[in-house]
């Protein structure tokens, strides 16, 4: 594998997240913060979610191969609910930050708010878990090597690459969904979002088949988006608005401000 | 309130300013009080002192402790004011410390995964003198504990030899072993770095050329360091020696040895800092008494103070932003201490011996930094850079490790804004990395590979 396969993949999965953070946290200290936090989260979900499997495996025959199939199905599906349940977690957290910022305002403001919280909490998540897959397959590509010389998919690293930016893409969105869920008491958004992690961790199991998996994720990254931009205060005219580059009236709600209604 | 006007060069809304970290409690608005003497609460720092020599001194020191009497006596109204104008900076602060360490951990890195020069063992330090080559994992385990006993012993002699020394004003002696030791960290260490990574990639450059690059590198940083200089320069300079300490460290100490000083040096640094024997407290409180700034060639600072003058005219003796080195990193070969010079560079500003209750001098720059110890970088990139060693070649680990030590340092500098006093910086980070290399190394990366090699993600 070449420079070219790394460069390429390098971009395509971390490229939109590099720039989400470029543009977005990488000027404000307090988001840096709550994304690196973010991160320690997934990090401390996956940690646990392995620790179980792992007891799992080492106390199961490891010849069994369907035992060991399902194990690791059992591993993905607990590591999928453990890692909603820290988003949960961080959830409250950040919360109680809010609180500590607002008292400690002069003017009773809290310098971020929990929609923005939201979604520097959700990139953190996601360029975590999007890391945590994709780092070690790029420094393989660096090294030599032919992609599915076993009769493998020779694709593995560039469907391994969309794969990644999705799930990045996805996890943002999830965050401003799942924290929306929980500041308004909408639980069905919260469990719309645990069933679409879950499917698509679930539609990851028919790779190689990529149609099976890649399609269905965009598909779902795609409803998540519309759904976290109208959540975030976004409508039609307001895209129509931005795709025509015309100045927002003020007021009249745009991505940043606007509270949750 | 002078020392609070806000510098900052961020164009964000005032709202920005205000960031702070994260706090559980909200202390009640106080009322807006003159001449609060809230610099030195404001300047969250946390202070390791590295003696050069053997020891590893390490020293968290809140700078300005001296005018926290100050702050105590006048009530907790003010002591609150006092707590939401530090925590007004926390944000900043820590990113100001997280871009350094970044930058140290990723050279650190770059240069592990490239050079092999560094992974490879070449014989021990002298400190360390039982091998690890033991058959048995019982004769390994006490091998290492027993190198690990005679580092930090070896430790603990020199920082109180140096606080002896502090304590009895030999600051020339002082100051002549530092500028001993960054000239070797600057010259032989950096010759030796260049050779090897000429080595990888097979690159020719004859020694006229070497000379030069060399000679120009040191003589420039010794400028920086313990001179004067650009403060970006400086930080740079700091960060390359405190890079290429850690990977003297890595190179040198044995596989186990490593972990169980690493772990033993938090231990140690948590009791030298805050046991009231302990002998870097001894330092802080010294230096508080003589109103020096501590040892300020070791400690690296995100910002230039200007201090200002509060009650105390002396106060301004402060703000060692300039000539922060540390030449306690090369514990092997050299005795350096932190000097001592520095104190009488460090007014650059005069101090203004305000009354500060109502006078309001003219607006005084003070973007108060945050400080710290450069062997809290070192020893944060050894341990990043033995994760990145690892025969396995696992970047998860790596990266793992990066992220705990990032929110370690985070929380210590939460601490710091609560408790307002020289904190340890190594403990709670060295812990979370440890935990986080153990089980990433043996637990996540069975899993993770499993789940590659059937693309499954999760």
């Amino acid at each position: 594998m070449t420079l070219a396969v790394f460069f390429g993949c390098t971009f395509i999965a971390f490229g939109p997240a590099l720039s989400l953070f470029l543009f977005t946290i990488a000027r404000d200290p307090l988001r840096i913060i709550i994304l690196i936090a973010g991160a320690f989260f997934w990090l401390v979900s996956l940690l646990l979610s392995s620790l179980i499997w792992f007891i799992a495996v080492k106390a199961s025959d490891p010849r069994d191969e369907a035992l060991q199939r399902g194990l690791l199905i059992f591993g993905v599906m607990f590591s999928v609910l453990l890692q909603e349940a820290f988003r949960f977690l961080y959830y409250k957290l950040l919360r109680k930050a809010i609180e500590g910022l607002v008292a400690l305002s002069e003017d009773g403001c809290s310098p971020i708010s929990i929609q923005q919280m939201a979604y520097v909490a959700g990139v953190g998540f996601g360029l975590m878990s999007g890391a945590f897959s994709m780092i070690n397959l790029l420094a393989d590509a660096l090294g030599p090597g032919t992609v599915g010389i076993h009769g493998d998919s020779q694709l593995y690293f560039l469907t391994s690459a969309f794969m990644t930016m999705v799930l990045i893409f996805l996890h943002t969105f999830w965050g401003i969904l799942f924290f929306h869920g929980c500041e308004n008491q909408r639980w069905w958004e919260i469990a719309a979002v645990v069933l679409m992690h879950l499917a698509v961790s679930g539609s990851t199991f028919w790779n190689p088949l990529y149609v099976g998996s890649l399609v269905p994720s965009y598909l779902l990254m795609a409803a998540a988006a519309v759904w976290a931009y109208l959540l975030s205060g976004g409508s039609a005219q307001n895209l129509r608005r931005f795709l025509l580059c015309k100045c927002l009236v003020k007021g009249d709600g745009d991505l940043s401000g606007r509270p949750w209604g | 309130m002078i020392t609070f006007m806000n510098n900052s060069d961020s164009e964000d809304e005032t709202c920005n300013e205000r960031t702070s970290l994260m706090s559980a409690e909200s202390p009640p608005i106080p009322s807006y009080q003159d001449g609060l003497q809230a610099s030195e609460a404001g300047e969250a720092q946390i202070h390791r002192k590295r003696h050069a020599g053997s020891s590893r001194s390490p020293n968290n020191v809140a700078d300005g402790d001296m005018s926290d009497s100050g702050v105590r006596a006048r009530g907790s109204a003010l002591e609150n004011e006092d707590e939401e104008l530090t925590l007004k900076y926390g944000a900043k602060h820590v990113i100001m410390l997280f871009a350094p360490v970044t930058l140290c951990m990723i050279v650190v890195v770059a240069t592990i995964k490239s050079v092999r020069f560094y992974t490879e063992k070449n014989g021990q330090l002298i400190y360390t003198p039982f091998s690890e080559d033991t058959p048995s994992v019982g004769q390994r385990l006490l091998n290492s504990v027993l190198n690990t006993i005679i580092m930090i012993s070896v430790i603990v002699v020199m920082t109180v030899f140096l606080v002896v020394l502090y304590k009895y004003r030999c600051y020339k002696f002082i100051h002549g072993w530092l500028i001993l030791s960054s000239l070797m960290l600057l010259f032989l260490f950096t010759y030796i770095y260049l050779g090897e990574v000429l080595k990888t990639y097979n690159v020719a450059m004859d020694y006229p050329t070497v000379i030069l690059v060399i000679w120009n590198f040191g003589a420039v940083g010794m400028i920086c360091i313990h001179w004067k200089g650009p403060l970006q320069l400086q930080q740079a300079y700091l960060i390359m020696i405190s890079a290429l300490m850690a990977l003297v460290f890595i190179k040198y100490l044995p596989e186990w040895s490593a972990w169980v000083i690493l772990g033993a040096i938090s231990i140690y640094d948590l009791m030298a800092v805050l046991c009231p024997k302990g002998p870097l407290r001894m330092l802080v409180e010294t230096a508080q008494e003589r109103n020096e700034p501590i040892f300020p060639a070791l400690i690296y600072s995100s910002a230039m103070i200007w201090t200002v003058g509060m009650a105390k005219p002396d106060t301004a003796a402060r703000g060692p932003s300039q000539q922060t080195w540390d030449a306690a990193e090369d514990e092997r070969e050299k005795h350096s201490s932190p000097s001592h010079s520095d104190s009488q560079i460090l007014e650059t500003r005069s101090p203004v011996p305000s009354h500060p209750i109502t006078s309001l001098e003219e607006p005084e720059e003070e973007e108060r930094g945050v400080k710290l110890g450069l062997g809290d970088f070192i020893f944060y990139s050894v341990l990043v850079g033995k994760a990145a060693a690892t025969p396995s070649g696992d970047w998860n680990t790596t990266l793992a490790c990066f992220v705990a030590i990032l929110i370690g340092l985070c929380l210590t500098l939460l601490l710091l804004a609560v408790f307002k006093k020289a904190l340890p910086a190594l403990p709670i980070s060295i812990t979370f990395g440890l935990i986080f290399y153990f089980s990433t190394d043996n637990l996540v990366r069975p899993f993770m590979d499993t789940l590659a090699s059937h693309q499954l993600y999760i």
